[in-house]
């Protein structure tokens, strides 16, 4: 199959055809980085830039990883370091990238849409790397990849995202994904967490973390932001932590071999609780991290005419 | 010099005319209606007539948009009060009214006759100022409405900072009742709508950005409806965009209570839907709803519920637009496609043409107390003459406005204004037109 997507904005704009290409690229890759010398010649002489215009540790390593072990040239740009202080636009930010002639920008950015205002802008390849609270395009590949190594399939699971819906772009590209794979997703959290019409996407809503995770395959926890508190969304850790965090005691409602997945960083005792976190009998937190950086490379390769 | 137009079918609302003749304008006054051509003649002397055929074409009172922003003083580059009336008149207006939030804010007499007298130097259409409620549109200490009325203002408004102090819109309404000036009020509860960028909805949540709930403009009106009634007063709604504010207003109307209220052509035209793109020219305060609000500002359109078609005219310069959907400024520059967007509702059935005509001018006329929107003998001669057939697209670089921030870019439509007369004089006159 060819891939002819110039850009990845989102799980909404992926066919199952083009999900299933990634995911089986993102596979071949994931040997490479167990080799001694973790290096493939594939896109070497192609320039990658790294525009993060929002902290991120976890996501920018890996990218600027997936690059480097395929010899591309990865140069970050970070909102703290670049012109963007002086008041630049976005629109003039990317005319001078693209002068520079990289193949693929990568961009998170905290306005949901940003990455495609720069994609109509610039003929360069997009990635989007985390938008607002619409879409994380790559950490759904990767929590898919992830799910399909464990489970061996997607199609027919049971899967339940806990937590704060509304902010997550995790939750609406997975929801993307895993609905157009053929997994039925559950979402659980308070009223003030679950945005308006969510169940138009094809999920199943619930408000008690108990009825989400009955039976389920997967559990998804997703990071409550503390700042969160703040805007009433809920009255307090505490509360929270009692409710819906993940334990020893509701785990017990899910499939005896169920996964716990997370995007990171965690919050340990809020979210999840550490000996769930930590207990590699359902944790595969560490996994989605090593996929993730297969699954980026796959989108490099991909993008960056690596298998043509 | 006089003029005489001739063989147009004239809808007048103000005087229930719907049929052909001909309009014989004098000294800028309307002088006769009727078959008055070879009077003009007989009358001629030594004054020049000029007579215009107008034949296939309608003539209406000229066009009134009580709610538009000419962004000067302060705002020159988005628009100018020159630039901003050459849209109206383009578009078919021959009167604006002007909300206050310039900057300075119109909150005071000297910035109400510096409008003034740059409208008059433009000499286009006729300009009359809103002036804010409170000082700086602040909402905390009422502006002199009494000074600014002498000055010209026609209306009181804290446009787009609306009162949330209810006891403030209280004090507002009484004082303004006692002197015969109307509140509109942009009905939006702040709190409600803390942080939203557009409709909340399906279409909100799957493209992550935060909603704002009907519930916001909603729950203000409702306020206010209560406060117009507790206190016996006129009150105007701006811009009204949801379902639940039309059921509302309509009852509101059934318990004899003064409200009137007027919609955009962007809230009957356009949904949330198309705001997958994340086109920043879709952006606007309050935002584009569902399509069951967009049909049920059509029938609140229908059965009178709304009085009023205003574009709520926002230019913006590109640099307000070409930038993140978060951070890009709200509104339309809707001046030069209000009428042909509006028209789309007598295609459609929604509105006959003398409804349409009424909302397009003589209601705002007696909304704002003008002295318009009539083709009575004697009245200012503002006219609109509208070619109903042609069809045209919509092209945001020939705009008269500075702001081309429309949705609408080439969008096709039909029928639009090809000859705008104010006072007698001919403003604007359609490239296509032949005089």
């Amino acid at each position: 199959m060819k891939f002819d997507k110039k850009d990845i904005l989102g799980m909404k704009d992926l066919s199952v055809e083009e999900i299933n290409l990634i995911l089986e690229t993102a596979e071949s890759f994931l040997e490479i980085s167990t080799r001694e010398i973790k290096k493939v010649p594939t896109l070497r002489g192609k320039t990658i830039i790294n525009l993060f215009y929002e902290a991120s540790t976890r996501t920018r390593t890996s990218f600027e990883i997936a690059g480097k072990r395929l010899s591309a040239d990865t140069i970050n740009i970070s909102a703290s370091t670049s012109s963007v202080v002086k008041g630049e636009t976005l629109i003039d930010t990317a005319r001078n990238l693209e002068a520079m002639h990289p193949d693929i920008i990568v961009i998170r950015h905290s306005a949901a849409g940003a990455p495609h205002l720069l994609a109509s802008l610039v003929k360069q390849s997009i990635i989007n790397a985390g938008d607002g609270a619409h879409e994380h395009p790559t950490q759904a590949l990767l929590d898919m990849m992830t799910i399909k190594e464990k489970k061996g399939r997607l199609k027919g699971l049971k899967i339940a995202i806990v937590g704060d819906i509304a902010h997550s772009r995790v939750a609406r590209s997975n929801i993307y994904g895993l609905t157009k794979m053929g997994a039925e997703v559950l979402l659980a959290g308070p009223a003030t967490m679950l945005p308006r019409d969510i169940d138009q996407m094809g999920v199943k809503v619930f408000n008690k973390i108990e009825d989400a995770i009955d039976g389920a395959d997967v559990v998804m926890m997703l990071r409550i932001q503390l700042e969160r508190e703040k805007q009433n969304i809920f009255p307090s850790l505490r509360e929270y932590a009692q409710r819906y965090c993940l334990n020893r005691k509701n785990i017990a409602l899910a499939k005896k071999d169920v996964i716990v997945m997370h995007p990171g960083p965690l919050n340990r005792g809020v979210e999840i609780s550490p000996d769930i976190a930590d207990d590699p009998s359902y944790s595969v937190i560490l996994d989605q991290v090593n996929n993730g950086v297969a699954v980026r490379m796959a989108l490099l390769y991909l993008l960056g005419g690596g298998h043509e | 010099m006089n003029l005489v137009l001739k063989g147009a079918r004239v809808i007048d609302p103000s005087q229930k005319i719907d049929a052909p003749m001909n309009i014989l304008i004098k000294d800028g006054k309307i002088a006769e209606l009727g078959d008055n051509t070879d009077k003009a003649k007989r009358d001629n002397g030594s004054e020049q007539t000029k007579t215009i055929d107008v034949k296939n074409m309608i003539v209406t009172p000229g066009l009134i948009d009580m709610h538009v922003h000419l962004r000067e003083p302060g705002f020159e580059y988005k628009e100018t009060i020159a630039s901003g009336c050459a849209a109206a008149v383009a578009g078919g207006f021959t009167s604006i009214a002007c909300m206050p939030n310039t900057k300075p804010v119109n909150d005071n007499r000297s910035i109400t006759e510096f409008i003034r007298r740059k409208a008059a130097e433009a000499n286009l259409a006729n300009v009359h100022p809103i002036g804010a409620i409170s000082m700086g549109s602040e909402g905390k200490i009422l502006t002199e409405f009494w000074d600014m009325k002498d000055a010209g203002i026609v209306a009181l408004s804290d446009d787009g900072r609306p009162l949330m102090d209810a006891a403030l819109m209280r004090r507002a309404l009484e004082y303004a009742h006692s002197l015969g000036l109307p509140i509109i009020q942009h009905c939006e509860d702040t709190n409600l709508s803390a942080g939203g960028l557009m409709h909340e909805g399906y279409y909100s949540t799957i493209l992550g950005l935060r909603g704002i709930p009907p519930l916001a403009e909603e729950a203000m009106i409702a306020r206010d409806i209560l406060i117009a009634e507790y206190t016996d007063t006129k009150l105007h709604i701006a811009h009204v965009s949801t379902a639940g504010a039309v059921r509302l207003i309509r009852e509101a109307k059934k318990r004899r209570i003064k409200i009137t209220a007027e919609t955009a052509p962007h809230y009957f035209t356009l949904t949330d839907e198309s705001l997958q793109g994340y086109d920043t020219n879709r952006k606007v305060n309050p935002p584009l709803r569902s399509s069951a609000d967009v049909a049920a500002i059509k029938e609140g359109l229908a059965d009178g519920t709304i009085d009023a078609i205003a574009c709520d005219h926002a230019p913006h310069a590109r640099t307000d637009k070409e930038v993140e959907f978060e951070y890009a400024a709200n509104g339309i520059s809707g001046l030069e496609t209000s009428l042909a967007l509006s028209l789309a509702l007598v295609h459609e059935g929604v509105l006959a043409w003398c409804e349409l005509i009424e909302k397009m001018s003589i209601n705002p006329a007696r909304i704002l107390s003008l002295s318009k929107g009539t083709l009575v003998p004697g009245a200012d001669a503002d006219i609109t003459v509208i070619d109903p057939q042609v069809e045209w697209k919509v092209t945001v670089k020939d705009f008269r406005s500075h702001g081309k921030n429309s949705p609408f870019d080439g969008r096709a439509l039909q029928g639009r204004a090809v000859l705008t007369i104010v006072g007698g004089e001919i403003k604007y006159c359609a490239p296509s037109f032949k005089l």
